[in-house]
């Protein structure tokens, strides 16, 4: 057992785990921040994705003793209310079925528009591939990056 | 900062408020901020009847008794009772209701039925609501009844100029009679119905708020993982926890059945806890392998069934005498669900109750299972549904909650027993193996005179639905369906059978197209009309809808009149009472198949809210393709060879072709869109592939073939 001192979306917090406790499982479980899914563990399906730097990353791989004093943003952290352009365009294209993986979905979008404000269909196909949707909502999720994509711009 | 997409007035600002049931209910307002939000208690609510309750503010809030699992279900029924209430839509709530037998029937996510079973009775709830709201205006104006009407939430006296709000007129209304023949509105007339509505949980999903079963979390929860045998037909020898018990954060270590569940404080701690735990199994049944399960279906096709499922005419004396006889085999693996969300489940069990909460598509059988589990009586036990990340049938059975209420019980703790992946998809309840032999027998003219089907499922039950389409319109017709017991679980999966059983029946139908030189949208279009001219035996599909929707597809996909080097796949199919037909354009790209476009036309009668019928659809369309491309599940000695996402190939977006959906107009009631979109699409892109390269895929996934990708 550690201490970690660790800054999330804006907010510093002291916390006592193991040094190679996902960072995912010290959000939902010592934070109370569950907006960051559990799907997979391994780094393979998206739905714990956050923002460390600015860089989308699974924080189920990264273990809580590598994140250091790097600023931590989560779903929550996105926006104050929801009005994040991404967030906005999801709810224009009524994209989820069950939900359960847009928190990282729109992370992850959150993330390749920051980097590149006007992706193509394939830009979007690639940065995303690594966010599964169960329900299969993908065609809606593109089409929500466009639309994020004009909000941004304007 | 862009401005909000939808706005609510400064009255549907709520927050949190503790009307009667006892749920929070969470502000719907977009662009609210929680400084905007009034902190004021608002007045009781008054309940109506158990779908309605209206706050004297005018806060209207709607119960939806059926549980979310992602077919939007939740803005659905609302909306049926909101049409017949005629209210402001954007002034309503929506609260999930708990499981409650009294109040409510059918709170299940299954079977595409909750919209179909829900259009009348939610409706009535609704009208119900409206009619005391305009007995209550007529009393306090002294005017008659029939010459108030309502709109918007607002109840009018015309002649006299009066107008009260529902809310106005709540606390009155709620005390009037309860009326029983209410008239339902005509389809023509709806409001809410048909337009499209976003979903009511929208906001709370976007910005990380919505609860899904794994996020619950209650003040003394211990949360707990369990080991389960490693191999189908494996149980315990012996445990050793000593090394688990040691470990910081580890609370308790039970065992139960073939199970031990360790139990902490935290989901990290447990998982390492479980790690540790010294356990030998030993073989107690059997240990199967996929090779030992294809070589069983194998020998069962060659097998007659004493009691075939159907048997129209004489079919085997059709095929002594046949001119030609086409004949084809299909394979189809285990699949495991695998939701998003991997199963868990909370349990408090104390002395003489039980308090379940968590994701599932039936919590009546949830209740029963706990109850079986712990030996007390199902009225002992509540069941509270939270949202679910996805189902897709492995939530209709019960094993994961009845596993919590056990734990707590041993425990004497509230837990939150949680799956991980590699749990959840090694854990069993599979879609069930199958293998399908498929015959038909021709004259010199190339007419089919017969048609023989012949099924073999691991624990499947009956592998057919017999009276599918071409069944009623060909003379001489065999179904026949074995069922092989395994020790493998099964359970349903997204249109159990159906979701298989399609892909060789309407990979067939291509086949035999081939085989006689017909077009495959005609050969069917022919065999309805014979259907509808001479029936053989029971015929449960209608033919004029069967064939709308194939006439629907076919046009809006410009079927046969693809341009060059675009290849179109037909495929059609009946399942849970609607109509879907489909078109899929594949081209070549390096010598390798590339699915370009899927259009799909449906009948499922009245559409509810169009946007998310299309996303269900589209999901369907998705589903079906990813599946039968990438999806597999096989066994060795008892053990899944699969285990999390990074072996179990599931689809991603840059696999995911446009989708074109088209619903037939009419006015009939609603039937299911859950489920039938997916059973007709790998027939489709089996058809379509074929017709580019030449290749009859006839097993799945696709990917065995040689097919590296879409
Ligand atoms: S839970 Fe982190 S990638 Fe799946
Ligand atoms: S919406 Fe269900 S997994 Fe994406």
């Amino acid at each position: 057992m550690a201490e970690f001192t660790l800054k999330v979306n804006g907010t510093k917090y002291k916390v006592e785990a193991a040094a190679d406790t996902p960072l995912l499982w010290i959000l939902r479980d010592h934070l109370g921040l569950t907006g960051s899914k559990y799907g997979c563990g391994i780094g393979q399906c998206g739905a714990c994705t956050v923002h460390i730097n600015g860089e989308s990353m699974r924080s189920c791989a990264l273990p809580v003793s590598a994140v250091g004093k790097a600023g931590v943003i989560t779903i929550e952290g996105l926006s104050k209310t929801g009005e994040h352009p991404v967030q906005q365009a999801w709810h224009e294209v009524d994209v989820p079925q069950c939900g359960y993986c847009q928190a990282g979905q729109i992370m992850s979008a959150a993330a390749l528009l920051k980097k590149n404000p006007t992706p193509s269909d394939a830009d979007i196909n690639s940065a995303m591939s690594g966010n599964i949707c169960r329900c299969g909502t993908y065609n809606r999720i593109r089409e929500a990056i466009h639309v994020a994509a004009k909000k941004v711009k304007s | 900062m862009s401005t909000p997409s939808i706005q609510f007035d400064r009255r549907s600002f709520l927050k949190v408020t503790a009307t009667t049931g006892g749920g929070m209910m969470l502000g719907l307002s977009w662009a609210a901020s929680a400084a905007e939000i009034s902190e004021a208690p608002f007045m009781e609510a008054m309940t109506f009847n158990a779908f309605v309750k209206i706050s004297p503010e005018g806060v209207i809030t709607i119960m939806s008794p059926n549980p979310e699992c992602g077919q939007n279900i939740k803005t659905a029924m609302p909306m049926l009772v909101a049409e017949e209430l005629d209210c402001d839509w954007s002034k309503v709530v929506v609260e999930q209701a708990g499981l409650d037998s009294n109040k409510y029937t059918r709170q299940v996510a299954g079977g595409s039925g909750s919209t179909p079973a829900s259009w009348k009775p939610l409706r009535t709830a609704g009208a119900t609501a409206r009619q005391m709201l305009i007995s209550a205006a007529a009393k306090r104006w002294n005017v008659s009844a029939s010459e108030c009407s309502t709109s918007n939430g607002v109840v009018l006296h015309t002649a006299s100029g009066k107008k009260a709000t529902y809310g106005e007129l709540a606390t009155e209304a709620a005390k009037m009679e309860v009326p029983k023949d209410v008239v339902l509105k005509a389809v023509k007339d709806f409001k809410i119905i048909g337009q499209s509505h976003k979903a009511v949980d929208n906001k709370k999903i976007f910005t990380g708020k919505q609860e899904f079963g794994l996020d619950f979390k209650r003040e003394g929860m211990l949360i707990g993982v369990v080991a389960r045998p490693p191999a189908f037909g494996m149980k315990i020898k012996s445990v050793n926890d000593s090394r688990t018990k040691a470990m910081p954060g580890i609370k308790q270590v039970v065992r139960f059945g073939n199970k031990v569940a360790v139990l902490g404080s935290s989901t990290w701690e447990v998982l390492k806890g479980r790690e540790r735990l010294a356990i030998e199994w030993e073989v107690d049944t059997k240990l199967e392998s996929s090779a030992d399960h294809d070589a069983k279906m194998a020998e069962l096709l060659t097998k007659p069934l004493e009691k075939p499922q159907r048997k129209d005419g004489d079919a085997l004396a059709q095929f002594e005498g046949a001119h030609k006889v086409i004949e084809s085999k299909f394979e189809a693996p285990f699949l495991p669900h695998a939701p998003m969300e991997p199963m868990n489940f909370f349990a408090d069990v104390r002395e003489d109750k039980a308090e379940l909460i968590g994701p599932t598509q039936n919590p009546g059988s949830a209740r029963r299972a706990a109850a079986q589990a712990l030996g007390i009586a199902e009225d002992k036990v509540s069941v509270m549904m939270t949202r679910m990340g996805g189902g897709f049938g492995r939530r209709l059975n019960a094993d994961f909650a009845a596993e919590a209420a056990e734990v707590s019980k041993l425990a004497k703790a509230p837990v939150k027993l949680m799956w991980t992946r590699e749990d959840d998809m090694t854990g069993g309840i599979y879609r069930p193996a199958c293998h399908y032999l498929y015959r038909a027998a021709l004259d010199a003219q190339g007419n089919v005179k017969a048609i023989h089907v012949r099924g073999a499922g691991l624990n499947v039950g009956n592998p057919l639905r017999e009276n599918n389409f071409p069944a009623g319109a060909i003379e001489h017709y065999l179904a026949e369906g074995h069922n092989q017991p395994s020790n493998i679980t099964t359970g349903p999966w997204r249109a159990p059978v159906h979701n298989f059983l399609a892909f060789a029946e309407q990979s067939f139908l291509d086949e035999i197209a081939e085989a006689t030189g017909k077009d495959p949208v005609q050969l069917r279009l022919d065999w309805l009309a014979q259907a509808e001219k001479s029936p053989v035996g029971s015929v449960p599909y209608k033919i004029d809808r069967f064939r709308n929707t194939i006439e629907l597809a076919a046009k809006k996909a410009n079927w046969g009149k693809a341009p060059a080097g675009v290849f179109q796949g037909f495929s059609a199919y009946f399942s849970f009472n609607t109509y879907v037909a489909q078109v899929v354009e594949v081209t070549l790209e390096a010598g390798q198949p590339k699915i370009k476009r899927m259009v799909c036309a449906v009948d499922c009668g009245v559409v509810i809210n169009p946007e998310h019928a299309i996303n269900q659809i589209e999901g369907g369309l998705v589903d079906g393709l990813g599946h039968a491309m990438f999806s597999n599940m096989t066994f060795k000695d008892g053990v899944p060879d699969q285990t999390n996402y990074d072996t179990y190939r599931v689809i991603k977006m840059g696999d995911t072709p446009p989708v074109e959906v088209y619903f037939v107009e009419n006015e009939l009631d609603p039937t299911g869109l859950g489920e039938p979109a997916l059973p007709p699409l790998s027939a489709a892109v089996g058809n379509a592939i074929f017709k580019a390269t030449g290749i009859r895929l006839r097993k799945q996934p696709f990917s065995l073939n040689g097919l590296r990708n879409v």
